[in-house]
């Protein structure tokens, strides 16, 4: 891909950070308002897809490594199940348990504010990594593949 | 008692933290990727340590301390226990398998990762207590299967793992609904209150129904006749190691097991439900038989044999479900149990086995074709060695673990009366024996070939995970003739399903102590 016209790059340049901050806010709220991690981290990759459709692959590459990528998305995974194994050493010990609720937050009325609810905003973190992260690997994989069709090389490295 | 329920977590956890740890060792050049592989071996080998550690104890687990209905629970009792120890046997086999034989492809740190992602979901499955945890497990087990099927990527290999995944898709919508409709009906995920509400209200149409979704979509999973198709070309295109995980135990794991433990502690065995699995499984041990005989590929004999093991074990477990239903004499169908569930564990040790000697025949001599073998006797002499083993335990030749599990499948036939059953498990063994005389003969006796002159035989990890299974073929037997073992590992099993839907309440008087200890 080689990208596209100036006109549609200057747009995407400009809109790119207003997508991904918009992805950021969705991930953070994810707890008080619709969205969460998994809508934010889509919205995050989608900035990347629009760069990607825009300036071409080669430029995003440039940017977003596939190496630095594919660990983001297990640094991700990793602290989804980090975060429920720190209750699992934490007071009560259960897998999954709400230690920061149950600890800091319980007794004091942090309803609708955006230090509440424990671990669910960090578990929405951990899951926006992943999701952005694999997502934008998908995408970038399928245009690899897109390639593919045509000459049988490039889709064998990536593998 | 209070460290076994830290354990539970664990063996989800584990694999699960290691899936998404390798890849990042993995990314850091040669070194990275030898940790890895030493990491992931370790992670399998804690699993079975940990797993032996569990057998013969009974413990919930609330998952993020709700207590159910509300939350998640997991379940250890005996029947789990003997799942649990079948799959971290084979996986740390078949990972031990790997070490050696996955140098062969590239990104191997990707094959670690999706290896342990697949034994999370099996171990998950087979501890859940809860419906929909147990359909999210089998997802995460299937979705990793699906891509190690194609792993090696070639056309004859995607094409494998595509026609798999719509398939095992396919099972897994069905199962999906009739998850739907179960909730429906009763207002429930959590497998002991689901039973509770079905013993309430047992002549509901819906539930029917369910339960006949259930048999397809998990039917599909366990390869039973009418569903088989997908089987026989996964399990050959799929790298050496994983057809052993995936004939040894995922069609256990996701089939048999998710299967048994819907019909038998959720829904509670009627007579033709049991008589129902009897015929499937009698269907199944025939037709697989028939169909591996005239098999001309290794690796597509050896798949379509387990087509047919598979019907050995449903046969036993639905022959006991229909005596205890029918309320014949427990005696009798807690010994087919018994022998369904020994021969489920013999067949994964001798099926995994067989798959690894398949792999290190085609790493030496290229090729999977049984007329292009031949004669690999003098240069693959510990290969041979081990698939002699196993080919013996799966047919059922006296000392070794797969006679035992025959023979109390036999003695159960007979002692229900049951004489044609009985009559039958003799004749396909002797459909088995012949396939296996015709893998020997093609594969290892005969004239070598000029260009395979210079072949040998992959010594190191590949030699001791097939050594150290054959070995186990070889003590299996015991497990079955020690009592001490067979009152650690069998009975709890075989009793937790003559038990039925006894499970529910063990579970609530469970749970009812734990919220007491808690306050």
């Amino acid at each position: 891909m080689k990208g596209m016209t100036i006109i549609v790059k200057t747009i995407s340049s400009w809109v790119k950070l207003l997508i991904f901050l918009f992805g950021i806010y969705i991930v953070l709220f994810g707890h008080l308002t619709p969205g969460g991690g998994f809508a934010g981290g889509v919205i995050i990759a989608s900035s990347y897809v629009l760069l990607m459709l825009a300036f071409g692959r080669e430029f995003v590459e440039k940017n977003l490594s596939l190496t630095a990528s594919s660990r983001l998305d297990c640094v991700g995974a990793l602290m989804f199940v980090a975060i429920a194994l720190v209750g699992m050493f934490y007071g009560a010990a259960s897998f999954f348990w709400n230690f920061i609720h149950q600890q800091y937050l319980a007794d004091r009325a942090t309803e609708f504010k955006l230090v509440s609810a424990g671990i669910i905003p960090l578990c929405n973190i951990a899951i926006g990594l992943k999701v952005g992260a694999s997502l934008f690997l998908v995408i970038f994989a399928l245009s690899v593949f897109c390639n593919d069709f045509r000459c049988k090389g490039s889709a064998r490295e990536l593998m | 008692m209070s460290d076994i329920p830290l354990v539970l977590p664990a063996f989800v956890c584990i694999p699960l933290v290691a899936a998404f740890l390798l890849p990042i060792l993995g990314s850091f050049g040669r070194k990275g990727r030898v940790v890895a592989t030493a990491l992931a071996n370790l992670a399998a080998l804690s699993l079975l340590a940990m797993s032996i550690a569990s057998t013969n104890q009974f413990s919930v687990y609330n998952v993020g301390r709700w207590s159910i209905p509300l939350g998640i629970n997991m379940v250890l009792d005996g029947f789990s226990a003997l799942f649990l120890i079948t799959v971290n046997l084979v996986s740390s086999a078949a990972l031990l398998f790997s070490v050696r034989y996955m140098e062969q492809y590239t990104a191997k740190p990707k094959y670690l990762s999706l290896f342990m992602l697949m034994v999370a979901g099996m171990n998950g499955v087979v501890l859940t207590g809860d419906l929909f945890n147990l359909f999210v497990f089998l997802e995460v087990a299937s979705i990793a299967s699906y891509a190690l099927v194609g792993f090696g990527c070639d056309d004859e290999q995607l094409e494998a793992s595509f026609k798999y995944m719509v398939l095992g898709e396919v099972g897994s919508m069905f199962i999906l609904l009739a998850i739907g409709l179960v909730y429906g009906a009763t207002g429930m995920l959590n497998m002991a209150y689901i039973s509770k509400a079905i013993q309430n209200n047992p002549t509901n149409v819906v539930l029917c129904f369910a339960l006949a979704l259930f048999i397809a979509g998990f039917g599909l999973k366990a390869a039973l006749v009418p569903f088989h198709a997908w089987l026989p070309d996964a399990h050959s295109s799929a790298p050496a190691p994983i057809s052993a995980m995936l004939s040894g135990i995922l069609i256990k794991v996701l089939g048999v097991y998710a299967l048994v433990r819907t019909i038998f502690s959720i829904f509670g065995i009627s007579t033709t439900v049991g008589t129902l699995l009897v015929v499937l499984g009698v269907v199944n041990m025939v037709t697989g038989a028939f169909l591996a005989i005239g098999q001309g590929d290794l690796k597509r004999l050896l798949a379509y044999s387990s087509i047919s093991q598979v019907g050995y074990i449903f046969l036993g477990i639905g022959l006991g479900g229909a005596l205890l239903a029918a309320g014949a004499s427990p005696v009798w169908a807690s010994l087919a149990i018994l022998g369904g569930l020994f021969h489920l564990l013999n067949h994964a040790v001798s099926k995994s086995l067989l798959f690894l000697t398949s792999g290190s025949v085609e790493m030496a001599a290229g090729t999977r074709q049984l007329d292009q073998l031949g004669g690999l006797a003098e240069k693959l002499p510990l290969t041979r060695a081990s698939c002699a083993v196993a080919s013996a335990s799966i047919v059922g030749i006296p000392p070794f673990g797969g006679f035992w599990s025959k023979l109390i499948l036999v003695i159960a036939a007979i002692g229900a009366g049951v004489y044609w059953a009985a009559a039958l498990i003799v004749a396909v063994s002797v459909c088995t024996l012949i396939m296996y005389l015709k893998v020997h003969r093609y594969v290892f006796l005969g004239e070598l070939s000029e260009t395979r002159q210079q072949i040998k035989e992959s010594r190191g990890s590949m030699a001791v995970a097939m050594i150290c299974l054959a070995c186990l073929c070889v003590f299996l037997g015991l497990v079955f003739l020690a009592p001490a073992l067979r009152a650690e590992l069998l009975e709890p099993a075989a009793k937790v399903l003559c038990d039925g839907v006894g499970y529910a309440d063990k579970i609530m008087e469970f749970s009812k102590d734990m919220i007491v200890c808690a306050d």
